[in-house]
């Protein structure tokens, strides 16, 4: 980086007419419109302390103060993540080396004085398949919805149903979760039992489990209205950006819209839309009130999406008010430390989708 | 393509393609009509919801009991007397065997010739009227306070309702009087406590977000250790919320042993909203064009006034969007809350304290009960008054960045 | 201008000038309000202020023991922990408040381990608590009564029995009013042993009820509950066959769901058919679900505010001066004793607060201990502690300094 700190001084000089009057500008600047300025101001001003001090360095210290001040956060913000993480990682550690049960692959969770045994195999199921649900049943309504606001309606309908699922957004989760669990899921619930009671049942993933509607698929179906309108605003910041004369070169072929669509906004957009859907599915990972307030626990682990679970997200919320020793602590922070990988995990690649597509663009 | 472009159109209808291909083109556009209806149906009914059930809570209240007139249905059963609510009249007859006039909780009440199950709900629904039972209270040196009349509201319709007043009691009045199962009360606590929440939030991560941005964007573009900052911003981002409540909570109470208050909520909310501001603070500064910098530069302005005064200025409002953005996202957020601070019910202005209310605090508290009690129908007014201050945020937000640039 | 209503009928009840002046003498209580009629409604509370002088005191003669005392003083004072008794601290803070309209008591529930914790770093003024102090190491190495000994300026902390919660076994039946249940059927059904309504064991106690062949659907509490472990407690102590482990905080049931908070499992059993669940009397009133009778060995009890005090009646008092323990007799109550009751304490300091905070908090547990604020607790399915116990506890809390 070159060094753009021009020199100056602090003798106060008559600007001459003309000059750039700018009050933030050091009047010396005027040196760069050459000395004819500094002779005619010597002519008609007394003498001045111009050419002794004109060569005097500035002063660095509010430079040096600013620079400093944002340097010391850029190493305040490396330290406190790094803290953050490593600190994370030492309370983990214990209980994970005194664990009794594989961590990753048991689905038991009991942490007691008498027997230290947890495992996220159960959560880290019902937390990747309800996420995945979500994003299967948002990502091609957004998609939907998205090309109905920038391709098949009028710009006014455009907005007003880009503002409606905007709005969608700005639905706290608690009341996801309140309305999820005494409105909507009842609601749903004839519909799994008529599956579950099918002959699809008899899938392992579909099989009868709860009587209640606490399931991994309300859960699951509540989440996709959640991240339907992340998925949604940047699938249409995508669509909005296709080149317009691939639209018009699709056009003049004789496409029929759809064909257009198929042809020249999706291609275009796939990446944005993968990246969207991405960070969409991170979000569903990590919502934890409304899936705390409909998600009903069971003992056993079920495979089934009709029965209960627990996700990273809720185990961690419904628990967090007795963490009252470091071992417990360490052990539900070593389940939020996978759940945290999930998370970054999937927003990396959703960075690196995007990245990708607008390097191809 | 079969139907090729042509300069004598002739028979070839370019916009019109048929067969399969407008079959198609038909179905999918249906398709796209009908992703927009699967997604307006679920707003419309959780934001109908709230609205119904929490829109008459800001802007009016219900008198503490509503009286009827009504008469024993059938014999007791359990707990849970059956009325059948008569006409008034009924009561101020002389006999006094059959109709009775009853005290129901709340402003709600049935219609003529519907029951009612009428149930003690607190210890006021022994008759407020009726005598005190034995082993009284006395206060020393105390007249006890001559009390008024509630407004009891008497219903003028034969139909089922209920009788609520005009009051702007939601904004004006917090819980420290009220219990979860009794009307009364308003939500003021709660709103000065989100306010107050967000707006301490905004305190810490504004800055140091501006500021990392600065850093990123002016001084260290290009270098290595501004990849390790992106870096780890970029890790700050994946970090779900109950992580971050949950490292707050892991280093401040359980290892230094502090107690909840608004102040841990609020550093956890802080690690939020803070890749948020960094982020789109860091693009706005991109935005600007190097050749402005430069300018500065060449008129002899030292750098850290070029930034302050001339980049800053130029993506002011792309900053401020990216702010109110995060506030809003943060004045949302609930996990942080359950984990990190107590609902208090008294309005309380000191962040340090161990009880504070806050909007989504509430709302969870509103699960607690029963549905058709008043406290959770205040959960739902909680849930519109947040959503309303959301989307003013966002509306703001918006606003700013569109109005005209002034350059 | 909107009554206050508590304080009205703090006021009613100070007074309890109303029935003497208005009907000569005779208290009218509950739904029979006949006795009123419109032109005295609106007379009484203008009324009570002017007659209260001269009745008061001779309200309180007239009552006897129980009466107590109250000087409002200002302040503020904050309690929390057990939220069993939540509902009920909510109700007497409240109608303390409004009737002093002076000092503010204040308590959030937050768990009982966590109440104790914060009363002995000196967050709070006192803490509420589903067991009494322990003299023990707990799980964190530390001795409770120590603790509290020390915020307390060296004087011990008593512990005050102040709220009996009766725990229902509700259900969801479609056409059964009555069931009849006993510790170890609970148990079985818990364990998962017994899995329909219909089976053998069950109808042999209900030889009348149509019961369903349906899957029984339970529902218990996800979360570390005080209130599990009391119903845990129980039901080992009952049936010590059946119920395998240790009573804790966590789940004992084996099959079934879990929610988050009681007033979630109340809300799953109403809306689940045939499902079966343990919560606090309060919320199976709410959701107007079913509730079990125990049969303890001594007939079939039914869960009323009479049985639950038949219940801390038989139990034994551990006092050590005015360190009041209660030790829960679960078998061999008596007859009419519904045993799933559950005690808990207010944790104070006996002497060291702040003077203006232990003037306060005196003042509120006095009020507490009124047996009119004890019977106004049965409204919210608590059950009022028993005569000689409540002496007991207005003593010890009249000794605190």
């Amino acid at each position: 980086m070159t060094n753009t700190e021009p020199k100056t001084t602090e003798a106060p000089i008559d600007v001459p007419a003309g000059a750039d009057t700018d009050p933030t500008v050091s009047p010396v600047s005027e040196k760069a419109a050459g000395g004819s300025a500094v002779a005619t101001a010597t002519e008609t001003t007394p003498p001045l302390r111009v050419t002794k001090v004109a060569m005097r360095e500035p002063s660095k210290a509010p430079d040096k103060i600013f620079s400093g001040a944002t340097l010391a956060t850029g190493i305040f913000l490396v330290a406190l993540i790094g803290a953050i993480f490593l600190f994370l990682l030492l309370t983990a550690v214990g209980p994970l080396s005194r664990n009794e049960v594989n961590f990753l692959t048991s689905t038991e969770w009991t942490v007691t004085d008498k027997r230290l045994a947890f495992g996220i195999a159960g959560m880290l199921w019902t937390t990747v398949v309800s996420s995945i649900i979500a994003m299967c049943l948002a990502v091609p309504v957004a998609i939907g919805v998205a090309l109905l606001i920038t391709h098949y309606s009028t710009p006014a309908i455009g907005r007003t149903v880009g503002f409606l699922v905007d709005l969608l957004a700005a639905v706290p989760s608690v009341v996801y979760g309140m309305w999820g669990v005494r409105v909507f899921a009842p609601v749903i619930q004839p519909f799994s039992d008529a599956v579950a009671g099918s002959w699809l049942g008899k899938i392992p993933l579909l099989a009868p489990g709860l009587q209640s509607s606490g399931t991994v698929f309300a859960a699951a179906l509540v989440l996709a209205i959640m991240i339907l309108p992340i998925v949604t605003a940047l699938s249409r910041d995508v669509f909005e950006q296709t080149p317009r004369d691939h639209i018009e070169a699709a056009w003049a072929l004789g496409a029929t819209k759809w064909e257009m669509i198929k042809t020249a906004v999706l291609p275009y957009g796939r990446s944005g839309v993968i990246a969207a859907s991405m960070l969409g599915l991170g979000r569903a990972l990590g919502e934890t009130i409304a899936v705390m307030l409909i998600l009903s626990t069971v003992r056993k682990f079920d495979w089934s999406i009709f029965s209960g679970g627990e996700t990273f997200a809720s185990k961690i919320a419904t628990n967090a008010g007795e963490l009252d020793s470091p071992t417990k602590t360490g052990a539900y922070i070593a389940a939020g430390l996978v759940l945290f990988l999930l998370t970054f995990a999937v927003n990396a690649i959703a960075r690196v989708v995007a990245a990708g597509g607008k390097a191809k663009a | 393509m079969s139907d090729t472009v042509n300069e004598t159109p002739a028979q070839v209808d370019l916009s019109r393609p048929t067969g399969k291909r407008q079959m198609v083109d038909n179905l999918i556009r249906g398709l796209v009509w009908i992703a927009a209806a699967v997604a307006i149906v679920p707003l419309f009914w959780i934001l109908g919801t709230v609205v119904a059930k929490g829109a008459p809570l800001l802007f009016t209240a219900e008198p503490d009991y509503t009286r009827i007139c009504a008469v024993e249905a059938k014999a007791p059963t359990k707990e849970f007397l059956d009325y059948k609510r008569v006409a008034a009249s009924e009561c101020d007859k002389d006999d006094t065997d059959n109709a009775k006039n009853i005290w129901l909780s709340g402003g709600k009440y049935p219609g003529v010739n519907e029951f009612v199950a009428y149930r003690p709900v607190t210890p006021l629904t022994k008759d407020p009227n009726a005598a005190a039972s034995g082993g009284g209270i006395v206060i020393k040196g105390r007249e006890p306070q001559a009390q008024k009349q509630s407004v009891v509201g008497i219903p003028s319709s034969d139909k089922a309702g209920t009788v609520r007043t005009a009051s702007a009691d939601w904004w004006t009045k917090d819980q420290s009087a009220t219990d979860l199962r009794e009307v009364g009360g308003g939500a003021l606590h709660s709103i000065i406590g989100t306010l107050e929440l967000g707006l301490i939030t905004s305190l810490i991560a504004v800055p140091l977000g501006i500021l990392g941005a600065i850093y990123l964007v002016e001084y260290a573009r290009g270098k290595g250790f501004s990849k390790v900052v992106s870096f780890m911003v970029d890790i700050l981002t994946g970090v779900p919320s109950i992580v971050a409540a949950l490292f707050i909570y892991a280093v401040a109470i359980t290892i230094l042993g502090g107690t909840r208050s608004t102040m841990a909520s609020a550093l956890a909310l802080v690690l939020l909203m803070l890749p948020t501001v960094l982020r789109s603070t860091e693009e706005m500064l991109k935005l600007v064009p190097d050749s402005l910098r430069e300018a500065s530069y060449a008129l002899g302005v030292p750098k850290w006034k070029t930034i302050m005064n001339v980049v800053l200025p130029t993506a002011r409002k792309g900053i401020l969007t990216g702010i109110v953005l995060g506030m809003a996202r943060v004045m949302g957020e609930t996990a942080p809350l359950i984990i990190l601070l107590n609902y208090g019910p008294r309005l309380e202005w000191n962040p340090t304290s161990n009880n504070m209310g806050s909007l989504p605090t509430q709302i969870m508290g509103a699960t607690e009960v029963a549905a058709n009690y008043p406290g959770a129908e205040r959960g739902w007014g909680a849930a519109l008054t947040l959503i309303l201050i959301v989307m003013g945020l966002n509306l703001i937000a918006r606003t700013v960045g569109r109005s005209k640039k002034s350059r | 201008m909107k009554i206050n209503r508590l304080a009205q009928v703090a006021a009613l009840m100070a007074a309890g000038a109303l029935s003497l002046t208005a009907c000569g003498g005779s208290t009218e209580t509950g739904g029979t309000t006949g006795g009123q009629t419109t032109a005295a409604e609106t007379s009484t509370a203008q009324t009570s202020g002017t007659d209260t002088s001269a009745a008061e005191t001779s309200a309180s003669e007239s009552q006897g023991g129980g009466a107590v005392e109250i000087t409002c003083p200002k302040g503020k004072v904050n309690g929390g922990g057990s939220s069993a008794q939540d509902i009920a601290m909510q109700a007497l803070t409240k109608a303390y408040n409004t009737t002093c309209n002076s000092g503010q008591v204040i308590y959030t529930k937050s768990g009982s381990g966590q109440g104790i914790k914060d009363f002995y770093n000196k967050q709070l003024q006192w803490a509420g608590s589903d067991s009494a102090l322990k003299d023990k190491p707990n799980k964190d190495k530390v001795v409770e009564s120590e603790k509290v000994k020390t915020r307390c300026e060296n004087n011990p902390g008593w512990n005050l029995p102040l709220i009996v919660g009766p725990v229902a076994f509700a259900y969801n039946i479609d056409g059964v009013d009555k069931l009849v249940l006993t510790p170890k059927v609970m148990m079985e059904i818990f364990n998962g042993k017994i899995t329909t309504w219909d089976d053998a064991q069950i109808k042999a106690l209900n030889k009348d009820a149509k019961l369903p062949s349906d899957k029984i659907n339970v529902v218990y509490r996800n979360d570390e509950s005080g209130t599990t472990e009391n119903v845990a407690k129980y039901l080992k102590a009952a049936a010590p066959d059946q119920f395998t482990g240790e009573p804790s905080k966590e789940p004992f049931a084996k099959v079934g769901e879990g929610k988050k908070g009681t007033q979630a499992v109340a809300d799953a059993v109403k809306a689940t058919k045939n499902a079966f669940g343990y919560m606090e009397w309060k919320y199976a009133k709410d959701a107007q679900l079913g509730v079990a009778s125990i049969d303890n060995g001594q007939g079939a009890v039914e869960l009323t505010a009479e049985s639950a005090a038949k219940a801390m009646e038989a139990a034994e008092l551990q006092a050590d001066g005015n360190d009041l323990k209660v030790k829960l007799k679960y078998t061999d109550l008596g007859e009419g004793a519904y045993p799933m009751v559950m005690v808990t304490y207010e944790i104070v300091c006996s002497k060291g607060l702040p003077a203006e905070e232990a003037a306060l908090l005196k003042d509120f547990l006095l009020f507490a201990t009124s047996p009119d604020a004890q019977s106004k607790l049965e409204d919210q399915g608590y059950a009022p502690l028993p005569e000689s116990l409540l002496t007991k506890v207005q003593t010890a809390v009249k000794a605190m300094a």
